[in-house]
């Protein structure tokens, strides 16, 4: 159905752009605009991932001379190449952002080859210089941090001392969210623990309920997770009294008690910096970082159930981040099998790459990335 | 480890409460598929009468503020999709299956299409029953948040079996699935009993579907089935046509979908993909255990294009 109706905008894009090709001839000083296609896997108001994003989309359609065309919905097969294509051939795009992880490579990759003069942007991939083309890049936010403050309020609020994540698929960005959030955690209670499910997918709402509820019959009472739409994770725990911290969106509404604090996208900043370099005729940065200090994720705004002393201690560390010397991954860090991760003495700032490529899950969580 | 915990004997404890939460969507399409199948015709459009469900149930409660209209109006979304399915396998030389592949599609990008606004909002839900108040360990507390859609699926799983072995309505539906001569020969519309069996066993399906928007994960969203109306369809083969085995396979497979979480949730990490995998290898399992080369297989109505 939807396939239908994008076909049916496209045609229509056809038309208008051709239109303005025409009047482009009559008249030298009108613009052609910048057209920016942003391909989702999943619906555009998934209270998630997809959400962040066509947040951020919405407030580049006000730029002047930026043109945005969507699909939402895409699978991460060889559709997606599908799609590039038709914005590229159709809708004249000339910057693409495909946006879910699974797009990169090869989709992604292989239609950056074909088009050679097009920019493609991934988010999250890990973009290597003189290995994947120029025309290609990556960006993505530190949102460990975000997730380290979740920890700190997580780790102030429970009563059990023991917290729940509910988890897609172990890779590294969700690995290190993992990770943060359990350090954060255990820099209040060095006795914390936390239990990871993974459900296997990024959105299987029976299975995320089915392990938010097997979380609370274990006596867990703060739970978080790393799904594409965090709602049902969330309702479920508020239902069950107990406390939560958002992802990728800001959840409080659907928990008025139980949301403590959330690890928040700020995707426009990302690609409002993107669309001015364009304009100005230069290629976006090839592999572009950034964290709290960046402006490229926020904290959500704490509920009622933070206390006044949980509060001041994620606003200390929260401080420190925002200058960029703190660091959460160091010192002697071990995974949970007992292995060194990080060595003693050692400090990886956020920029390491090294941390991109994280395949262990940190002591204090319960749970194995096989 | 502290009090309350109660380490592996969680697992069966989650077990259980998994599959007293996950079978009811798939009780409720099995049994009305039951019912269609057994008036001698296959419904394979069930899982998207399942999503519309689910999608009207949870706009219907947003709209109105009452989950019980929603659960309502579900069925009446059911009860027209079945009703359009069986129009449809009335006329010469109709398919079923491709009919209810083609319908399954359609229903499916219809709730989709018509769901967008009900992605965010937040609709209120159904209530649960609390059978658990004589015990005080609250697991067992949370394992026995009874739903009352489930019980009204047990119940109609047991009526269903009650009134096609013992009543008058329940032969001709029989003998409409076993052999048409026999059925025109007691003066039955073959025809009329096929779309009422059809109609009310579309309406069971809309009713999973409002249990999945309204109460279990309990919000409406495009991968909210992901399958589970085919499953159930799949399962009424090996329930042998029986309402009551459907529900000991719906409950079977809610206990199922349940261990990789449950025993993830106790620590036993390894292999989760394994477990989540859990229900199909069932499926598969009761499907190579119960088929012979030798025999068709039990229980199967004659009409049944099939499995003649």
């Amino acid at each position: 159905m939807s396939d239908t109706f994008s076909i049916g905008r496209r045609g229509l894009l056809v038309g208008a752009s051709g239109a303005a090709a025409l009047g482009l001839a009559g008249n030298a000083q009108a613009q052609k605009p910048l057209v920016v296609g942003f391909i989702y896997v999943g619906p555009r108001d998934d209270y998630g991932y997809n959400q962040a994003h066509a947040e951020a989309a919405a407030i580049l359609k006000k730029m002047p001379g930026v043109k945005v065309v969507e699909e939402e919905k895409v699978p991460e097969t060889v559709a997606v190449e599908k799609s590039m294509q038709s914005m590229i051939n159709l809708d004249g795009a000339t910057l693409l952002f495909p946006t879910s992880f699974g797009y990169f490579d090869p989709h992604m990759l292989k239609e950056a080859a074909r088009f050679p003069a097009v920019q493609f942007r991934h988010c999250g991939g890990l973009w290597q210089e003189g290995k994947n083309p120029k025309n290609t890049g990556s960006y993505f936010g530190y949102i460990d941090e975000c997730q380290y403050l979740n920890g700190i309020a997580a780790g102030s609020t429970t009563k059990s001392g023991k917290l729940g994540f509910v988890a897609a698929k172990p890779i590294p960005q969700v690995l290190r969210n993992i990770n943060a959030f359990t350090l954060g955690a255990r820099s209040v209670n060095p006795k914390i623990t936390t239990q990871v499910i993974f459900t296997g997918d990024w959105a299987m709402p029976v299975k995320e309920a089915e392990a938010t509820n097997s979380m609370i019959a274990q006596g867990i009472d703060v739970v978080t997770c790393h799904v594409d739409s965090p709602k049902v994770v969330i309702e479920t725990a508020e239902r069950a009294g107990i406390f939560t911290c958002g992802y990728h969106c800001n959840q409080s509404k659907l928990a008025p008690k139980g949301y403590l604090t959330g690890a928040e996208w700020n995707w426009e900043k990302v690609y409002v910096d993107f669309i001015e370099a364009m304009k100005k005729g230069q290629a976006p940065g090839n592999f572009v970082r950034g964290g709290l200090k960046a402006g490229f994720v926020r904290p959500s705004a704490y509920g009622p159930a933070v206390t006044a002393g949980a509060r001041t201690k994620a606003d200390a560390v929260k401080a420190e981040m925002l200058t960029g010397n703190f660091a959460i991954f160091k010192d002697g860090l071990k995974d949970n099998k007992g292995n060194m991760v990080v060595p003693a003495g050692t400090t990886y700032s956020q920029t390491e790459p090294k941390l991109e490529s994280m395949n262990y899950l940190i002591e204090g969580v319960v749970g194995s990335t096989s | 480890m502290s009090d309350g915990e109660l380490g592996i004997w969680g697992v069966p404890l989650a077990m259980l409460a998994g599959a007293i939460r996950v079978s009811t969507p798939f009780l409720f399409v099995s049994i009305g598929e039951c019912l269609t199948e057994r008036s001698g015709r296959i419904n394979l459009g069930l899982e998207g009468t399942l999503v519309m469900g689910a999608m009207s149930a949870y706009g219907v409660a947003l709209g109105t503020d009452s989950p019980w209209l929603g659960v309502l109006v579900a069925a009446g979304v059911g009860l027209l999709l079945g009703a359009l399915h069986a129009a449809i396998c009335q006329l010469p030389r109709v398919n079923d299956i491709a009919t209810g592949i083609g319908l399954m599609l359609f229903a499916t990008g219809l709730a989709f299409f018509l769901g967008k606004p009900f992605i965010q909002p937040k609709a209120p839900n159904l209530g649960a029953i609390d059978l658990g108040w004589w015990s005080d360990i609250p697991q067992v507390r949370q394992a026995l948040q009874v739903n009352y859609l489930f019980i009204l699926g047990v119940v109609l799983a047991f009526a269903l079996a009650w009134a096609l072995r013992n009543t008058r309505w329940g032969l001709i539906v029989r003998l409409a699935g076993e052999s048409v001569d026999a059925a025109l020969a007691i003066g039955a519309s073959v025809g009329r009993v096929r779309l009422i069996a059809t109609s009310i066993g579309g309406a069971f399906a809309g009713v999973g579907g409002a249990f999945l928007s309204l109460y279990y994960p309990g919000s409406w969203n495009e991968g909210l089935s992901s399958g589970q109306g085919l499953m159930a369809v799949a399962l009424v083969i090996f329930a042998r046509w029986d309402p009551i085995r459907c529900l000991w396979a719906s409950l079977l497979f809610g206990a199922a979908g349940a261990i990789s979480p449950a025993l993830q949730s106790i620590g036993v990490t390894q292999g989760y993909y394994l477990f989540s995998a859990a229900p199909y290898v069932l499926t598969l399992a009761l499907m190579i255990a119960t088929c012979s080369p030798a025999r068709s297989l039990r229980g199967a109505p004659g009409e049944l294009g099939a499995v003649k």
